[in-house]
């Protein structure tokens, strides 16, 4: 299963970075949401992937009769699906606002911050 | 009935005993600020109910941080376990002097932060959240310095990520959000960097708990690719670092918001990411490091040049500021790069330096602009004759910055260049000497053409004239000058601590102790 996943996962990461060196702030953005899946599936799969029972304890017992599926990478996606989730959608408000105050989602033409041509300072006075 | 087996023997999961009282400490700053955080979040609109906790809240901050630190010292490392559960499966905070220091410094920063807030951030911003965004900041900050699980650092270094998105927006000017797409974007690619290094060191270990990983790390096989995750560490905590050549967002967006907000970033941010890479590279990863280390220099040259070349051509001073954070940054990673308790010793007290005197530039760049009307050089003038105090505090901290006596950026810089040179790397400490150069050639400008020269053309003012200094900015300035002053002056103490906390980061043995005080986990 692993090599398959691996696979997987550097195609995600190729297109992912593919989209992030993008002008366009849209393609950006959808860079940033499969990096973010690209890193899910990577922590997952680094957990190994293994067609073992869940992590339950039958009852009347304090530990488990056989080996049991990893729990600890399902948890950390979960919290690293909710972080990346809410920046997400911080960004794609933060986009949208940057297009509708800049008329435009060129980040090349984005020099409100940093305006071009500007006078270096005295030199003398 | 179901017939029991015999009860499992919970001491060996689980802590026993109940923690001391005074451990405590280790969880209570970040705790607090998450409280006040949530609170100030309930009276969003009740703004004048913000000034009255706005200022206790950084001070109990600030005690809370000076008491671990009296602790830490006292003690040696200190760890707390949540949920009773034992490490490496629970989730341990460890706190040992470096992120003591660290948490301190933070503290104070944010102290002096708050209260130039009173009044640089007005009723409407301060409806949008101001407070709340700056305690939770705070609460990511700490968490980062005091947290001993490598998961929950990231996690730490989230909240503070989103914490900081609110306070560069805070206003929704057109250049803030120009400059928060910038930061936003890019600092999201450095976190997600730094979870993937994170998830194949889980991988490779199967444990996040840092002393645990040091411990595995050490006698770790040679068919781990170790390299490449160091190297994806250094990647991603350097782009929070803003180290060449992933350091363009830094100018791009700290001069953007209110200059209380400004001032905090400058002092806070990127200096976790130092943190981090000290914690991580030095701590966790010291073999690989120092395989790093050419690269890692040559990255410390770069980022130095670039940050004061820059800032050379600069005609806004908040921009200029931002250039020299850049700077300094590439000192405090040619003390990690040169290693050995001195280089990552004159790391942290460079990067402790600068959270108080970056911060201090820029509520003195602030005041600059308040009085005088703007934030350019070709603008400003004539504010030696009109506020001689705000000169003189100004000129402090240009001499500061710098690396002169007898002020705190000093001793660092001695520490480095003696370190660079004692190892026989010329060319790291003639780029200190170099950067440092450039840096007062910068600044003094700064106080050359908005404090010293006449304005052309302007009737000569009085001191005590024109619009006053708000004592709200005024007085936190004056502290944080007189901390640079004194640490300067008295530099003993300082550094018998960041000795100790240096030596006990590149023989993390205390530290494992702390952990695991019944010997190795299984």
């Amino acid at each position: 299963m692993e090599p398959i996943f691996a696979v997987l996962v550097g195609l995600f990461f190729a297109a992912a970075v593919y989209l992030l060196l993008s002008k366009f702030i849209i393609r950006v953005l959808l860079g940033v949401a499969i990096l973010g899946n690209a890193v899910n599936l990577a922590i997952f799969a680094s957990g190994r992937i293994l067609r073992d029972v869940p992590p339950v304890i039958g009852a009347g017992l304090d530990v488990s009769a056989g080996p049991t599926a990893n729990p600890l990478p399902q948890a950390l996606i979960l919290t690293a699906i909710v972080i990346s989730f809410s920046f997400f959608s911080f960004l794609l408000v933060l986009s949208w606002r940057a297009y509708r105050v800049m008329g435009t989602d060129n980040t090349d033409e984005m020099r409100v911050a940093e305006p071009e041509g500007e006078a270096p300072p005295p030199l003398r006075y | 009935m179901a017939t029991f087996s015999a009860p499992a023997d919970l001491s060996a999961a689980l802590v026993m005993t109940p923690t001391p009282l005074v451990d405590w400490l280790v969880i209570l700053p970040v705790a607090w600020c998450i409280l006040t955080g949530a609170v100030l979040m309930m009276l969003r609109h009740r703004v004048r109910a913000h000034a009255v906790l706005a200022v206790p809240a950084p001070v109990l901050l600030v005690a809370l941080n000076a008491a671990l630190l009296a602790h830490v010292a006292v003690s040696g490392p200190v760890t707390m376990v949540v949920g009773r559960w034992l490490p490496p499966f629970g989730i341990a905070f460890t706190v040992d002097l470096t992120g003591a220091l660290f948490a301190l410094t933070a503290g104070i920063v944010a102290l002096a932060g708050s209260v130039a807030a009173l009044d640089d951030i007005d009723d409407s911003r301060r409806r949008y959240g101001f407070y709340p965004f700056l305690m939770l900041l705070m609460a990511g900050v700490n968490g980062a310095f005091l947290t001993g699980d490598i998961f929950n650092l990231y996690v730490w270094f989230e909240v503070l990520l989103i914490s900081s998105f609110g306070l560069l927006v805070l206003g929704s000017e057109r250049g803030q959000i120009d400059g928060a797409v910038k930061y936003g974007f890019l600092n999201l690619i450095a976190t997600t960097l730094f979870l993937i290094a994170t998830g194949l060191l889980y991988g490779v270990f199967g444990t996040l708990n840092m002393a645990d990983i040091a411990l595995k790390a050490e006698a770790a096989p040679d068919r781990i690719p170790l390299m490449t995750l160091t190297a994806l560490f250094a990647l991603a905590f350097g782009m929070k670092a803003a180290a060449f050549p992933v350091n363009f967002w830094l100018p791009a967006s700290y001069h953007t918001p209110r200059i209380v907000v400004s001032a905090l970033f400058a002092g806070l941010l990127t200096k976790v990411g130092i943190y981090a890479l000290i914690r991580v590279g030095v701590m966790l990863l010291p073999m690989s490091l120092d395989r790093l280390s050419p690269m890692l220099s040559l990255v410390a040259v770069l980022t130095m040049l670039t940050g004061a070349f820059g800032a050379l051509a600069q005609t806004d001073i908040r921009r200029l500021l931002g250039f020299l954070v850049v700077s300094g940054i590439g000192a405090m990673l040619a003390g990690i790069a040169l290693g050995g308790p001195d280089g990552i010793g004159g790391a942290i007290f460079y990067a402790l330096h600068s959270i108080v005197v970056m911060t201090a530039l820029y509520l003195a760049a602030g005041l600059a602009a308040r009085c005088g009307g703007s934030f350019s050089l070709a603008a400003l003038g004539g504010l030696y004759r009109s506020h001689p105090g705000l000169s003189a505090l100004s000129l402090m901290l240009v001499f500061s910055v710098s690396g002169l006596p007898p002020f705190s950026g000093f001793w660092p810089k001695v520490m480095l260049v003696k370190t660079a040179i004692d190892g026989g790397v010329w060319w790291l400490a003639a780029s200190l000497l170099l950067a440092g150069f450039l840096t007062l050639i910068a600044t003094a400008r700064i106080f050359l053409l908005a404090y010293w020269r006449p304005l052309p053309g302007v009737a000569a003012v009085a001191a005590g004239e024109g619009p006053g200094c708000p004592v709200a900015v005024f007085w936190p300035l004056v502290a944080l000058t007189a901390l640079s002053l004194c640490v300067g002056l008295f530099p003993e103490p300082m550094l018998g601590l960041i000795r100790t906390a240096a030596a006990s980061l590149i023989d993390p043995a205390a530290y494992i102790r702390s952990v695991f005080p019944q010997g190795l986990a299984p």
